[in-house]
């Protein structure tokens, strides 16, 4: 059957465990473009006003309508908010998948189903639950076009009533879902009632799996990581911003706009700012290269494919030394297929991006809140080290929904970088485009339309002087491209430092970065509490690589490099800089089958390479 | 410059008290005779003239001779010679960051027409304010004289090899798509590509002019139909083309049955002396029918094929600020506090 090869069904690796109160996974399976989006929004919400710490992980075909699709939510009492491998409730509601779904649960596990699938008989070692979804729907929504809109905010109720869930929360959190949209609103939540009414009076609570009351959500958000961005470079100041539709990353953007027409329009009702959906992502980062090169925050967002055809501009920017800011959401491969998986696969075509001799700048957000602050990171550093920076986002961090601190004002000033304008020129005279007058090998620029006589220069690519007249000579070539990179040499103590978690005995590292980090955070704890092994830790956040992680991999005796990718980028480029004396403590985890990396998979592997 | 000589009688000067010179870029190191020198040229003339300061203007350009050439004037206004092809996206870019820039980019045949076709055309749909000018010969000069996309059915390559695919007339295609002023004019007709230019300067909109300009090392030669000699023989103006800066004032009244008078954005006028007396160049249909009619007879028709003064530019359409935004300040481009503290009250 054709949706086997879709599932996201992997064999357990859990011991089996008893039941505990706020510590399950529960998973609905729908069909794609059936909204069961605002269901499983619903769910995750009620859970989360009430205290309990929750993450939500969407796994999506790439498909408008009819292919199966998978929520999964986590509540953790610990506040683990990484992927769980295992599904401890199931609500089946799509038939095609629905016996596979069944088949893939662990002993002990629950499962609600539509009446008509009639899976009670599959398995001994479960609980069931069937509920008769047409029946109660014919009572609660009488107009039949909207029954299907409404029929999963039903198992909402069902699940609420089962799981233990505050009816007054879930009730607040579809009229969030709804907002204005009043009568839709009272429609699902009659519908919800519906289904908690029904579980009251006609279903037996038989599994272990309950949610009570914490404190542990308090004043915390929920946010996927591209609304975060978008919310980030809105407050960066970003003003250009120019794209072309790509999934995982086009929900950035258009957040982005969203945001942009409610708070950047000014008193005259003009807009500060320009947004264009380009032709491709050549005109895209064309467009970036040329709003930057006149002086604006320009940015674009993208993904693999999208990287990929930007190489040849990207490459330019370096040589010509003209920011840009590019988001990467990361996902697998080219082409159709995995699109709406998650990785870490673009860690090397990004720092190298071009022909020739090319580095870039690259963050690694671990957080939605990390994808807002480093929004403001990445055009800092773009305008003063003028040059292109990507921030390597996931699908994992992009499009799911992440319980988060509430994101901070951004206290400092936004740095613009070295750019003359005619007063300094009124000054000096004259200036040389691409001369290192300060030591750093940052240059001094000045954008066009700026009104002196000596203001302009000639942007070209590889071959120029330090006046940005036409050279081929040797010597104006190597020393254009030894302060090129001295300049990415400055990079390394003004890009985001690592964050280090180490308590200076263990001798074994873990080095990881971006999504990775959330599992590790958990594997960690396995690892200390189940095979009794103390790890030290570092985030990477950006390349180039601070001091820092080069001292922490010279302290350890082995390094464990987490990476959610086939060829072990990010241990490759460490491989590139660390010295030689130092390769042989790296050795790799690797996670790359398309699904958020998980605690057990980690916790598993190091404990097999430490020999445990 | 000696400013001591009093003697000497002062040069003369535009309506901004600046001098040609000023308007004259790097010494050319493209080939003698390269129409692509007589195109520049006509550039620092028809600027001088207008008296544009030189500050406001970029000279964008992609790769190929054409696109070298933005060096060899204007030093005073900003280049960037960018990707093959790619020429568009910067400019764009460019403007929508300072929408007070003056931009003319340079393009090729080959940096338009076959690499660059995807930006090109979506260029024109935009209709960015901008001044667009392909310098076609035919031909790739710098990778020593392959096709391009615009060399004619029949044309003959040094080589001997002959061109058998159809060209791609860029002027119908612009058109089309949505550019507001599109001509075709020949970079040995200093008059008509003057006036042209002029008009291109005050044109509000994207001003599309294909230059035929003649490769004189890779595609001069008999058999060619991009060389000096086919084109002079071959060239079928539409009109004699004047212009009227707004600044002027108009002296010579003129026959509306043989003259076309557009009024431009700025209150210029581009004044059209008719040669073929039906042809109206407001009139889109009207202007790809006889393109269409030059290409079969093998005429190399130029002048102003195409003009719509009153269409909204891609910059309007976007409402963005009055004031650049590349330079606006913080307290504009950050929104406030309190404005992220109701953000974060949306996603409790």
């Amino acid at each position: 059957m054709a949706t086997t090869e879709i599932g996201p069904h992997e064999l357990s690796s859990r011991p089996e465990r008893k039941p505990v109160v706020n510590d399950f996974s529960l998973q609905v399976a729908t069909v794609n473009g059936s909204g069961s989006q605002s269901a499983n929004t619903v769910l995750l919400r009620t859970i989360f006003q009430m205290g309990v710490p929750i993450s939500g992980k969407n796994l999506f075909p790439s498909n408008i309508a009819g292919l199966p699709t998978w929520y999964t939510i986590r509540a953790s009492k610990d506040g683990y908010i990484a992927r769980r491998k295992e599904i401890d409730f199931l609500v089946a509601m799509n038939p095609e998948t629905a016996q596979e779904d069944v088949m893939s649960l662990t002993p002990g596990a629950a499962a609600l189903y539509d009446e008509p699938l009639n899976l009670g008989s599959l398995r001994q070692d479960l609980t069931f639950y069937s509920v008769p979804f047409d029946k109660l729907l014919t009572q609660v929504c009488p107009e039949a076009k909207l029954r299907k809109l409404v029929k999963n905010m039903i198992y909402v109720g069902v699940v609420a009533q089962l799981l233990n869930l505050d009816p007054v929360e879930m009730e607040k959190a579809i009229r969030k879902q709804f907002g204005r949209k009043v009568k839709a609103a009272d429609l699902n939540v009659g519908a919800a009632k519906a289904g908690y009414d029904y579980a009251a009076s006609s279903l037996t609570k038989a599994d272990p799996f309950t949610i009570e009351r914490m404190d542990k959500t308090r004043g915390q958000i929920i946010v996927d990581g591209n609304s975060a961005a978008a919310l980030g470079c809105m407050f960066a100041g970003v003003t250009v911003v120019t794209w072309y539709p790509i999934t995982p990353s086009s929900s950035l953007v258009e957040t982005l706009i969203d945001y942009m027409k409610q708070y950047r329009i000014g008193k005259d009702g003009k807009a500060t700012f320009a947004i264009v959906q380009a032709e491709d992502e050549l005109a895209a980062i064309g467009m970036v290269l040329g709003a930057a090169w006149a002086g604006a925050r320009s940015m674009t967002s993208t993904s693999g494919p999208g990287i990929s055809l930007m190489a040849e501009f990207t490459g330019l920017g370096y040589y010509v030394e003209v920011p840009a800011v590019i988001w990467d959401i990361q996902r697998v491969g080219p082409s159709t297929g995995m699109p709406t998986r998650t990785a870490q696969g673009d860690v090397l075509s990004t720092a190298f991006l071009s022909h020739g001799d090319t580095r870039h700048i690259l963050l690694f957000p671990a957080s939605v809140h990390e994808c807002f602050s480093m929004a403001g990171d990445a055009f800092d550093l773009a305008e003063q080290f003028q040059t292109p920076v990507f921030v390597l986002s996931d699908l994992d961090l992009g499009m799911n929904n992440w319980m988060s601190e509430p994101f901070q004002y951004p206290e400092k000033p936004i740095r613009r970088g070295k750019v003359l304008s005619k007063q300094d020129l009124d000054r000096l005279g004259s200036f040389a485009r691409y001369k290192d007058v300060d030591g750093d090998g940052i240059a001094y620029r000045t954008l066009p339309g700026t009104d002196h006589p000596a203001a302009a220069y000639f942007t070209r690519g590889s071959g120029h002087n330090e006046k940005a007249q036409y050279s081929e000579r040797p010597d104006d070539y190597v020393n254009n491209m030894e302060r090129l990179n001295h300049k990415f040499q400055t990079a390394r103590s003004h890009v985001p430092k690592p964050e280090i978690v180490q308590n200076g005995k263990s001798k074994v590292g873990i080095l990881a970065y971006g999504t990775s980090h959330w599992a590790l955070v958990e594997g960690r704890d396995q690892l200390r509490q189940e095979y009794g092994v103390e790890t030290d830790y570092l985030r990477i956040r950006a390349f180039p690589f601070n001091r820092d992680v080069h001292e922490f991999v010279a302290s350890h005796d082995r390094l464990y490099v987490i990476d959610q990718n086939r060829d072990a980028q990010m241990m490759a480029l460490l491989k590139l800089d660390l010295d030689a004396a130092q390769l042989t403590k790296l050795r790799s985890v690797l996670h790359y089958n398309g699904l958020p990396i998980d605690a057990r998979s980690i916790t598993d592997e190091i404990v097999s390479q430490e020999g445990r | 410059m000696a400013t001591t000589a009093t003697s000497t009688p002062q040069p003369k000067t535009n309506r901004i008290g600046l001098t040609v010179i000023d308007y004259r870029g790097g010494k050319s190191t493209l080939c003698a005779g390269c129409g692509h020198n007589a195109i520049s040229e006509r550039i620092i003339d028809a600027m001088y003239e207008m008296g544009v300061p030189p500050e406001r203007v970029i000279k964008p350009s992609g790769i190929g001779c054409s696109s070298k050439s933005p060096a060899y004037f204007m030093s005073r206004s900003h280049s960037f010679n960018a990707v093959h092809g790619r020429m568009p996206s910067v400019t764009t870019g460019a403007l929508l960051a300072n929408r007070n820039l003056i931009a003319l980019g340079v393009s090729g045949d080959g940096d338009t027409a076959s690499i660059g076709i995807g930006q090109f055309v979506h260029l024109m749909r935009r209709n960015l304010p901008m001044i667009y000018i392909i310098e076609d010969n035919g031909v790739y000069g710098l990778t020593k004289g392959q096709f391009s996309a615009t060399a004619d059915i029949g044309s003959k390559l040094k080589s001997g090899v002959i061109n058998d695919l159809p060209p791609i007339d860029t002027c119908s295609l612009a058109i089309m798509l949505g550019a507001t002023y599109v001509g075709r004019s020949f970079s040995g007709d200093k008059k008509q590509l003057l006036a042209m230019l002029k008009a291109a300067i005050a044109h509000n909109g994207t001003a599309m002019l294909d230059v035929i300009s003649p490769c004189v090392t890779f595609n001069d030669h008999e058999g060619s139909t991009k060389s000096y000699k086919f084109t002079k023989d071959h060239d079928e103006p539409l009109q004699e083309v004047s212009f009227v800066p707004a600044f002027e004032e108009i002296s010579v009244e003129y026959d509306a049955g043989t003259t076309v008078d557009v009024t431009m954005h700025d209150g210029s006028r581009l004044r059209m002396r008719k040669i073929e007396e039906e042809y109206d160049p407001t009139n889109k249909a009207e202007a790809l029918k006889r393109l269409a009619e030059a290409h079969d007879k093998g005429e190399v028709l130029t002048g102003v094929f195409y003009l719509n003064p009153k269409a909204p530019t891609f910059l309007e359409l976007l409402n963005i600020a009055d004031d650049p935004l590349a330079t606006l300040p913080e307290s504009v481009v950050r929104p406030s506090r309190e404005v992220l503290a109701e953000c974060m009250e949306e996603l409790r």
